[in-house]
């Protein structure tokens, strides 16, 4: 034995493999008519991609098909989210990931924002009381 | 012990903001295999949701259904999960042993009577068998249970083994096993098979305790639709290839290599019901389908005993193969009569448990 070289290996050729399982196509037209509801109705649809049946490599092929388009965002809650609109104007991303960058959930939201950006009432309470406190410290110190 | 505090105000405590908590809703609800629109109302919910105390009773088992749970990625939902509920007693994650140990079981026990969660895995030796096959602490596994439920709100048999026997009750069912449904009548029963089950399937009926307060919705076998609605292989992504009628053959052949349908190499997926498809293994990594292996039908009632792994479900019993349907010609209908072909082997093999003595195994060996 020498190795590497010594152990019988069969190197495939990965070309071999299929690369179209065909999950990524009924997505797309869930998501023309989501965008289409948006559009007329204004209401949200939300597509949980962690519960479908993907085989390797329909999540790349459906992501590459979306593209990106102009925003990207990340917030830092109990880990990192990552939140990128598609190239698809109101067709969003959401990938929620834990402190170990590990996928918890990742979301198609067809909105015009993503909820989860938009600063809630109860933080924006929170911050009100805050902000008091740091203008008393702060006349107090002057 | 079980806290007073609400959810929200213990992820608050933590320093968790609103957004933090949405998120972990959001994540919840795709763990609880709930559409994502139920994100504010399991917000609503869990804001009000009050930590139980849950007492975990490990009988004749392997201890794969806890690493199962503890493999599960972390820091992650699953760990927010164990922060909000009581773990009260699991005596192989417990610190505590020997005498503590117990004495945490039937102070939690004592504390929380009629509203402690009791969550089992592993069978236990039926009420006629020798208790020396199992005990614990000094304690038969059928006394301790008997003694356990009969404070507890609910019980989760998490295994296939405590929710069917499994292993232990595989013929020749030397311990006469039994599951927790064979013993407990009078209280809800929740089966969360698998061997072992999805991490996030056992975490996910906990949650849905946590978050509704009350039983998901259950099969005939006792599974939460939610997560055992859906055979295998409704939900496998090479199901195309099964409607097709391309097949692997063997293990190395092109078939195989392509990732066709893995039906004739003896998957159970048509009469499988389990979450595995879609939740995945190994933070959502693969699945078996996925790595090229048949589904053995590790969530389904006696099987162990339904016939050999490799066996094809359309094969007769005690078929070494030869006489396959051409299932891909049949399609969908074969799935329905594989899997009354299942059931009834499964009934078979229950009505012809034959218990024997250790002096008989040993006289085999």
């Amino acid at each position: 034995m020498n190795g590497l070289n010594g152990i019988g290996l069969v190197v495939e050729d990965r070309r071999s493999e299929p690369t179209e399982w065909g999950n990524a196509m009924p997505i797309l037209h869930e998501i023309r008519h989501g965008l289409r509801r948006l559009n007329e109705t204004d209401e949200p649809t939300l597509i949980d991609l962690h519960a479908l049946p993907f085989g390797p490599g329909d999540e790349e092929r459906l992501l590459a098909l979306l593209g990106r388009g102009e925003v990207e965002a990340q917030i830092d809650a109990l880990g990192p989210t990552r939140v990128w609109e598609s190239a698809f104007p109101g067709v969003w991303l959401v990938d929620h990931r834990n402190a170990e960058d590990e996928r918890l959930a990742l979301h198609i939201e067809i909105s015009r924002v993503p909820e989860i950006l938009g600063s809630q009432s109860e933080d924006i309470a929170d911050a009100i009381v805050r902000l008091d406190a740091r203008i008393a410290d702060h006349t107090g110190a002057l | 012990m079980a806290a007073s505090k609400t959810l929200g105000e213990s992820l608050r405590e933590h320093g968790v903001s609103r957004r933090g908590f949405l998120k972990f809703c959001a994540a919840t609800a795709s763990m609880m295999a709930l559409p994502p629109s139920m994100g504010p109302v399991i917000a609503a919910a869990l804001e009000k949701a009050r930590r139980p105390s849950v007492i975990w009773l490990s009988f004749q088992e392997c201890t794969g259904c806890t690493e199962s749970l503890t493999r599960s990625h972390s820091p992650t939902v699953e760990d927010l999960i164990f922060d909000v509920i009581s773990l009260d007693y699991h005596h192989t994650l417990q610190v505590a042993a020997g005498a503590q140990a117990e004495a945490a079981r039937e102070q939690a026990m004592k504390e929380n009577h009629g509203e402690y969660l009791l969550v089992v895995d592993g069978s236990l030796p039926g009420p006629n068998m020798n208790p020396g096959y199992s005990t614990i602490a000094g304690i038969s596994n059928y006394e301790m249970l008997k003694e356990a439920v009969a404070g507890a709100k609910a019980i989760v048999a998490v295994g296939t083994c405590a929710a069917f026997g499994g292993l232990p009750a595989a013929a020749p069912n030397p311990t006469g096993a039994v599951s927790v449904l064979d013993i407990v009548k009078d209280k809800p029963v929740i089966n969360v098979p698998g061997c072992p089950p999805v991490p996030m399937v056992i975490t996910g009926v906990l949650a849905q305790y946590l978050v509704f307060g009350k039983l998901p919705e259950l099969d005939e076998y006792h599974r939460p639709k939610a997560f055992f609605g859906q055979s295998i292989h409704d939900r496998c992504y090479r199901r195309p290839f099964y409607d097709k009628g391309l097949f692997a053959e063997s293990f190395d052949d092109e078939g195989a290599r392509k990732g066709w349908c893995l039906y004739r190499l003896g998957c159970k997926g048509p009469s499988t019901y389990n979450a595995c498809a879609t939740m995945r293994w190994n933070s959502g990594t693969s699945w078996p389908v996925e790595s090229g292996h048949p589904c053995l039908g590790c969530s389904e009632p006696k099987f162990w005993d339904a016939g050999g792994f490799y066996v094809p479900l359309s094969a007769p019993l005690g078929s070494p193969g030869s006489t396959l349907l051409a299932a891909g010609v049949t399609g969908a209908v074969v799935g329905g009569v594989a899997a009354a072909l299942a059931k009834k082997r499964a009934t078979t093999a229950a009505a012809e448990r034959e218990p024997v003595t250790v002096e008989e195994l040993e006289q085999k060996l």
